[in-house]
C-alpha cells in the first residue's frame, strides 16, 4: 500500500517550528506561548474566532511582527532579527494589496527586480505564473479593473512566483462570494499540491478549514486549544469550546455513574445508561455545571419502525422540522428526556434528503438510532 | 428608473445654480472684461472699442515682458520644487509617524500660520531678513559676521523662502492626503515581495504619492506666479514679477488694453505649462488625477 498523504507529511521534515512564543501588545498578551510545528509540504490552518492571535500569529511568521519571547525557526533557521524581506516566506494578504499603479504583469512581477534571469526570461516567467492561477493573457490589465477573485488570483501568482518556501494566507477567501469561495478552495488544494510549497492558512471559517486542510490549529485567546487533523477535530473536539466552535454540536447535561475498563459509564437523558469510549473523553467548558455529552446532529439518524439495525434505538416527538433542500433538520425531544432536572432541549438531527425517503411533519413520533461511539463526553 | 435619475439631476443641479450663478459673476465676467479690453485699441486715458491684435503684437515683441515672464516663470519654478520638497517629509511624518489621534493637532499646528493676514506674514519676514533684521542682526551679535548679508533680502532668494513658508500648508495638505490614501497592506506587501524599506518606499509609496505631489505642485506654482505682493514689499520692488508689470500698465501708465493682453497672455502660458506638466506626468509617472 501506498503511504497517504498524511504518513509522508508525518516523516516530512519540520519547516516552521514555534517554541513558546510570546507576544505583547503593552499589557494585552496576544500569544501566549505558542508551540507549534508544521512540516515541509503540509497545507496548515490557524482557526479560530476574531482577536485570537491567529493573524499576530501569521505575520510574527511572516516577519511583520517581533516577538517578545520565544523562537521561530524556519526551515531550522532563526528568524530572530530577521525583516520580513529577508524571510523565505511571501504572503497573501486579506485585502490582496494588489499594486493598483502597476498592471497585473508588473504585480507579478514585482519580487523579481533582483532576480538575475533577463527580461524576456522574466516576462515568460510571470505568463507562467499568470497561467498557474487560471489568468493567462491577463498580464497588460490595469490591476483597479479586476474582480475580487481575479485580484487573489494575482495576488497568489505575484507570492508563488517567487517560489518561497512557505505561503502565507491571511483569510484569502473572506472578500469573496459563497460560490467564488468554494470554488477558490479548491483550487487552492489542487495548486498546493501541484507547487508542493507549505502552505499556512488563516481563517476564522471552520468549514474551510476543514475542507482544506491537512491539519488545523484552533486557536482561543492566543494559546492552541487543539491541534490535529480535520477528522479528529471534528470527531473528537479536545474540549467543548472547540466542538462549539467548529461545526453543530448537540449538548446533554449527564451524571457519571463510574469508570469501566474501557471509558465511564454515564445516565444521559432520554438515551438511558451510555458507557462512552475513553477516546471520547473531552475537556468540559470552566463555566459548565458538571458534565455534558455532545453529539453532532448527523452522527444520530431517523430510523423507521421495525427497520433492522445494529445501532441503539431510542424514541421521542418531533418538535421542529427545517428544510434545507439537501437535508432537513428534525429537532426531536426525546422520551424521558424531561425529568433531569432542568429542562432539556431537543435534539437537533440532521438527515438527508435521499430519494423516497419522506420529510416527517412535526408532532410525528420518531425512532432516534445512535452509537455510543459518536458520543463524547465532556467532563 | 431614468426619469428618477433626471429629476435626482434637476434637484443637483438645482442645489448648486445660487453658488455657480455667483461663481460665473464673479469670475467669468471680470474674465470676459479682460479678454474684451485685450483686443482694444489704447487711446491714451480713453479706450477705442475697436478690435485690434496690437496690443499681443506688442506683448510679445517686448524684451521685458519676456525676461520677467521667464523669471515669473523661474521664481514659481523655485518656489514650487523648495515648498513641495520641504512639504513632503513633513507630510510623510504626518501620516506614517504621528499617532491616529494626534494627527488632527498637527494639522491644526500647520494651518495656523494661515490665521494671520498674508500680507502680515510677508512684513514678519521682511523684519526677519532685512538689513537690520532678526537674522543679521543676530549673527552680527554674535560675532560670527561683520557686514550684514545681503544676499537674504531683496533678491529672488528672500521671494523664494517667503513664498515657501506662505505655501507650505497648500503643499502639505495634499501631499498628506495622498499618503494617508495608500493601504498600508501595499508597503507590508513590498518588504513581502523582497524589497528594503527604501525600495518599498521608491516603489510603492512614492508612485502612490504623485497624484498629491502634483496637485500640491500646480497649487504652488499656478497663483505664485501671478503673486504681487511679495516682489513689492520682500523683493522691494527691485525684481518685479509679471503681475507687478500687469499692475504698472493698468494703474501706472493707464494703459488698460496693453494690461490686459499681458494678463491673458500670462494666464495662457501658466494654461499651457500646467497642462503640459499633467500631461507628463500621466504618461510618464501614470499618475491619474
Amino acid at each position: 500500500m501506498t503511504p497517504s498523504r498524511y504518513d509522508r507529511l508525518e516523516a516530512a521534515k519540520p519547516m516552521i517550528e514555534c517554541r513558546e512564543v510570546h507576544k505583547y501588545y503593552g499589557d494585552y498578551h496576544a500569544l501566549r506561548g505558542i508551540d507549534l510545528t508544521i512540516r515541509a509540504g503540509e497545507f496548515f490552518s490557524l482557526l479560530g474566532p476574531s482577536g485570537c492571535g491567529k493573524t499576530t500569529l501569521l505575520r510574527t511568521i511572516a516577519g511583520f511582527e517581533d516577538i517578545t519571547s520565544g523562537v521561530v525557526l524556519i526551515d531550522n533557521k532563526d528568524m530572530a532579527g530577521v525583516a520580513a524581506n529577508h524571510r523565505p516566506t511571501n504572503m497573501v494578504f486579506q485585502s490582496y494589496a494588489i499594486f493598483p499603479h502597476l498592471t497585473v504583469a508588473e504585480n507579478v512581477g514585482f519580487g523579481l527586480r533582483r532576480d538575475p534571469r533577463s527580461r524576456a526570461e522574466k516576462a515568460a516567467a510571470v505568463e507562467e505564473a499568470l497561467a498557474m492561477v487560471g489568468l493567462k493573457g491577463y498580464g497588460a490589465r490595469a490591476s483597479h479593473a479586476l474582480s475580487g477573485g481575479q485580484r487573489q488570483r494575482v495576488a497568489l501568482a505575484r507570492a508563488l512566483i517567487l517560489k518561497p518556501k512557505v505561503l502565507l494566507l491571511d483569510e484569502p477567501l473572506s472578500a469573496l462570494d459563497r460560490k467564488m469561495r468554494e470554488q477558490m478552495q479548491v483550487e487552492l488544494i489542487k495548486l498546493q499540491r501541484q507547487v508542493g510549497i507549505t502552505f499556512v492558512l488563516v481563517t476564522h471559517d471552520q468549514e474551510e478549514a476543514l475542507v482544506m486542510s491537512d491539519r488545523i490549529a484552533v486557536m482561543f485567546e492566543g494559546q492552541i486549544a487543539q491541534l490535529d487533523g480535520p477528522e479528529a477535530l471534528y470527531a473528537r473536539p479536545a474540549s467543548r469550546r472547540v466542538a462549539d466552535f467548529i461545526g453543530v454540536m448537540n449538548f446533554l447535561p449527564t451524571r457519571i455513574i463510574g469508570d469501566t475498563p474501557n471509558g465511564v459509564e454515564v445516565d444521559l437523558p432520554g438515551f438511558g445508561r451510555v458507557e462512552i469510549p475513553a477516546a471520547n473523553i473531552s475537556r468540559a467548558n470552566p463555566d459548565d455545571e458538571g458534565p455534558t455529552v455532545g453529539f453532532r446532529p448527523e452522527a444520530v439518524s431517523i430510523v423507521s419502525t421495525g427497520a433492522p439495525t445494529q445501532s441503539r434505538v431510542t424514541e421521542g416527538t418531533i418538535d421542529e422540522v427545517v428544510y434545507y433542500g439537501d437535508m432537513t433538520y428534525y429537532d426531536v425531544r426525546l422520551d424521558g428526556s424531561d425529568g433531569f432536572g432542568a429542562k432539556v432541549r431537543p435534539i437537533r438531527i440532521a438527515m438527508r434528503n435521499v430519494f423516497g425517503r419522506e420529510v416527517q411533519e412535526v408532532g410525528a413520533r420518531a425512532n432516534v438510532s445512535w452509537s455510543p461511539g459518536s458520543l463524547v463526553l465532556f467532563r | 428608473m431614468a426619469s428618477g435619475n433626471r429629476s435626482q439631476a434637476v434637484q443637483g443641479y438645482s442645489l448648486i445654480a445660487p453658488p455657480f450663478g455667483y461663481a460665473l459673476l464673479v469670475l467669468m465676467a471680470p474674465l470676459l472684461t479682460i479678454l474684451a479690453y485685450s483686443f482694444f485699441k489704447d487711446g491714451y486715458l480713453t479706450i477705442i472699442r475697436e478690435f485690434t491684435l496690437e496690443n499681443y503684437v506688442a506683448v510679445w515683441g517686448d524684451p521685458i515682458f519676456h525676461k520677467i515672464m521667464l523669471r515669473s516663470l523661474g521664481v514659481a519654478a523655485l518656489v514650487t520644487l523648495v515648498t513641495v520638497g520641504l512639504a513632503f517629509p513633513v507630510a510623510y511624518f504626518l501620516s506614517f509617524a504621528v499617532s491616529p489621534q494626534r494627527k488632527g493637532m498637527w494639522l491644526f499646528l500647520i494651518t495656523i500660520p494661515f490665521w494671520t493676514s498674508y500680507l502680515v506674514r510677508v512684513f514678519l519676514w521682511k523684519v526677519i531678513l532685512g538689513y537690520n533684521g532678526v537674522i543679521n542682526s543676530g549673527l552680527k551679535s554674535l560675532g560670527i559676521i561683520e557686514e550684514p548679508l545681503t544676499f537674504i533680502l531683496y533678491n529672488v532668494n528672500s521671494i523664494v523662502i517667503t513664498l515657501a513658508h506662505a505655501y507650505a500648508p497648500f503643499a502639505i495638505l495634499p501631499i498628506f492626503i495622498a499618503l494617508e490614501k495608500i493601504d498600508r497592506s501595499l508597503l507590508e506587501a513590498g518588504r513581502d515581495l523582497g524589497e528594503s524599506r527604501a525600495m518599498t518606499f521608491w516603489r510603492v509609496t512614492l508612485p502612490l504619492a504623485m497624484p498629491g505631489v502634483v496637485a500640491a505642485s500646480l497649487i504652488v506654482f499656478i497663483p505664485t506666479i501671478g503673486d504681487y505682493v511679495t516682489p513689492t514689499l520682500i523683493g522691494g520692488g527691485k525684481i518685479p514679477m509679471i503681475a507687478n508689470m500687469i499692475q504698472a500698465q493698468m494703474l501706472d501708465l493707464d494703459n488698460r488694453p496693453m494690461g490686459s493682453a499681458l494678463a491673458v497672455t500670462a494666464m495662457l502660458i501658466v494654461a499651457i505649462l500646467s497642462l503640459i506638466f499633467v500631461a507628463l506626468n500621466r504618461r510618464f509617472l501614470k499618475v491619474r488625477q
